[in-house]
């Protein structure tokens, strides 16, 4: 191969001369290649995106005749109907609901059974860690049906208060998960001379810890808030009357009915919508955001 | 001063592991347990029938074994194409550009590369489902591809890319390293931002060309973020679903030919009422991803090199 043969005494001299050194072409070939390659991907990112958002704009004659063109006027009439006659609007609504109560109840559970996890010694409490840990990895698909019938026993099916209570029970493995490792890292001093002051466990733990571990609350937030609000495969099995449907449910029932009703504008449209608050708060804190989802990766 | 730990312990402790036991432990032992019966799921009557569920599962030559076969191959290609894909961006981003005054960067215009191929990872999988099957649509439904290689003047696939047998599995499995490769590549970034510049710029002074510095530094350095990465995408890998619900004819068709797994139990559970069956089936993607991680984490201990 002709990239293994830099050890070539013309290529050892070169560096000797100091920390610079000429481009070889091999080196060139590789920097037009990567190049390339680099800006390719970012163009099937961005192109199948911005042709959506083209194509949200156009009559469904224009859509399937001419796919590659622009639109002949921006038909904002997809954007109502997707609005009105696709319910997005309610869609956002139902699913700002459910959020509201998952992501503060996943958030506090999970925080509250992470610390006690973490700074405190018991019997049971490795069975309880691995007990959620393990969680991680059991496939969804197992439990729906029991799932189904005991939300169902209990009267919980088709409500956002058995949608919410499901949102947190499946959320809490991994957050407990990550915020048990962050609690573990905070130090103990602290701790020790609040306690030493007075501090109950209780104020201890809200006072002190909670905003000691902000950083790691911050990015499991961001980490759950869009899991949940991505989520469709709970709210299929669990939430089965379309009008309480949540976005990205909501979404899927829209393709559907397009097949028949023949509106692909509208559908596009409403993808629009559904992808510009996402789109948005990605804009401002993709830092964070990068952070909050590549801390999924990290087990 | 350790007066009242165990009932802090326990008020603290009570909800979570009540809810996380009601609502996620209990229904998966529940599975277990169905999936011994002929148990349809409607009615309260049912036998146990021992192992006839898993016995039958390998005779379903309709929906089982055409999903184990898919779920098979996006086990194998999901992984191997996200990560090596991710790899080298990640590796052109930080790493690839050199030579200016010896100082190691990523290649020009690094940051935003980052931003633009993150960025499906935020977005829904209903919306990449309703954008993607779009993309994909045939040439008479405006699809972006068969329309682009109409303009062309090549060859396109009549119906498009997802009502072709040939075509279907590899479309859904092109999608889910679009998405994910953003991802990996941020988290690759952020391994090889800890490796030390001075190894790389020994070994540039040792001449070393960009393929020796990737596989001679920075892999090796890397192997405890492959071997997450792995794992992770495996799981993700047995979990396919929703853009096969999505996207696919028939979720799951043609004939069967995008046919997965999490698919199949769903059908099994919510279509045709045979709950039994369904979670028997549920029961070996368990077992699947339990081996898988033992495996993964017992194959791929190396030593740990310290830097």
């Amino acid at each position: 191969m002709a990239t293994q043969t830099p050890v070539k005494p013309a290529a050892r001299e070169a560096p000797a001369a100091g920390p610079q050194f000429r481009p070889k072409p091999e080196g060139r070939v590789m920097n037009v290649f990567s190049h390339a390659f680099l800006w390719l991907w970012a163009l099937m990112v961005i192109v199948p995106v911005v042709w959506i958002v083209l194509s949200s704009f156009k009559t469904t004659r224009e859509i399937a005749a001419d796919p590659l063109g622009l639109p002949a006027a921006p038909r904002w009439e997809n954007y109502v109907s997707a609005w009105t006659n696709g319910n997005i609007g309610d869609y956002f609504i139902n699913t700002l609901q459910v959020m509201v109560f998952s992501i503060s109840g996943t958030m506090l559970l999970g925080a509250m059974a992470a610390y006690v996890l973490a700074r405190y010694e018991f019997r049971g409490n490795r069975l309880i860690y691995f007990g959620f840990a393990g969680g991680m990895m059991f496939p969804v698909f197992l439990a729906l049906f029991p799932l189904f019938k005991t939300l169902d026993n209990v009267s919980l099916l088709n409500t956002y208060t058995g949608l919410v209570l499901v949102y947190i029970a499946y959320s809490l493995p991994f957050t407990v998960f990550f915020l048990t490792a962050f609690f573990r890292t905070l130090p103990t001093g602290v701790a020790e001379a609040a306690l030493i002051d007075g501090a109950g466990h209780y104020r201890l733990f809200f006072q002190v810890m909670l905003p000691m571990a902000k950083p790691g609350l911050i990015a499991i937030t961001i980490f759950n808030i869009i899991g949940q609000w991505n989520q469709f495969l709970l709210p299929l099995v669990l939430m089965s009357d379309p009008e309480d449907a949540v976005i990205s449910q909501g979404l899927a029932n829209l393709a559907m009915r397009q097949g028949y009703e023949g509106d692909p504008g509208a559908l596009f449209a409403g993808t629009v919508l559904a992808m510009l608050p996402i789109f948005i708060a990605y804009l401002i804190f993709q830092r964070q955001i990068q952070a909050g989802l590549t801390a999924g990766a990290i087990k | 001063m350790r007066h009242g730990k165990y009932p802090f312990i326990l008020s603290f402790l009570a909800l979570p592991v009540g809810l996380y036991a009601w609502l996620v432990i209990v229904p998966f032992a529940q599975a277990f347990q169905i999936s011994l019966t002929d148990w349809s799921g409607s009615s309260n009557q049912f036998d146990y029938i021992g192992l006839d569920n898993y016995v039958n599962l390998f005779k379903d030559d309709r929906l089982v074994l055409p999903a184990l076969r898919n779920t098979g191959i996006i086990l194998v290609v999901l992984p191997v194409v996200t990560i090596g894909l991710s790899l080298f961006f990640a590796f052109m981003l930080n790493i690839g550009g050199r030579s200016r005054q010896g100082r190691i960067e990523g290649v020009r215009g690094s940051r935003f590369h980052k931003v633009v191929f993150f960025f499906p990872q935020v977005l829904s999988l209903a919306i990449i489902g309703i954008l993607w099957k779009q993309v994909y649509a045939p040439e008479n439904f405006g699809g972006l591809i068969t329309g682009g290689l109409e303009a062309l003047g090549l060859p396109s696939p009549v119906n498009g890319f997802l009502a072709d047998k040939r075509l279907v599995l590899v479309s859904v499995i092109g999608v889910l390293v679009w998405s994910a490769v953003g991802l990996y590549l941020v988290f690759f970034s952020s391994a090889m931002a800890a490796i030390p510049r001075e190894l790389y710029e020994a070994g540039i002074v040792d001449g070393a060309g960009r393929f020796q510095t990737f596989f001679k530094i920075t892999l090796p350095l890397l192997w405890e973020s492959v071997q997450t990465a792995w794992i992770y995408l495996s799981i993700i890998a047995l979990d396919v679903f929703v853009l096969v619900y999505m996207m696919t004819p028939g979720q799951g068709g043609p004939d069967g030919a995008s046919e997965v797994v999490g698919g199949v139990i769903w059908k099994y559970a919510f279509k045709h009422g045979e709950q039994a069956f369904a979670s028997a089936l549920g029961v070996v993607l368990f077992f699947a991803a339990l081996t898988l991680a033992v495996v993964s984490l017992r194959a791929g201990r190396r030593e740990r090199i310290e830097y």
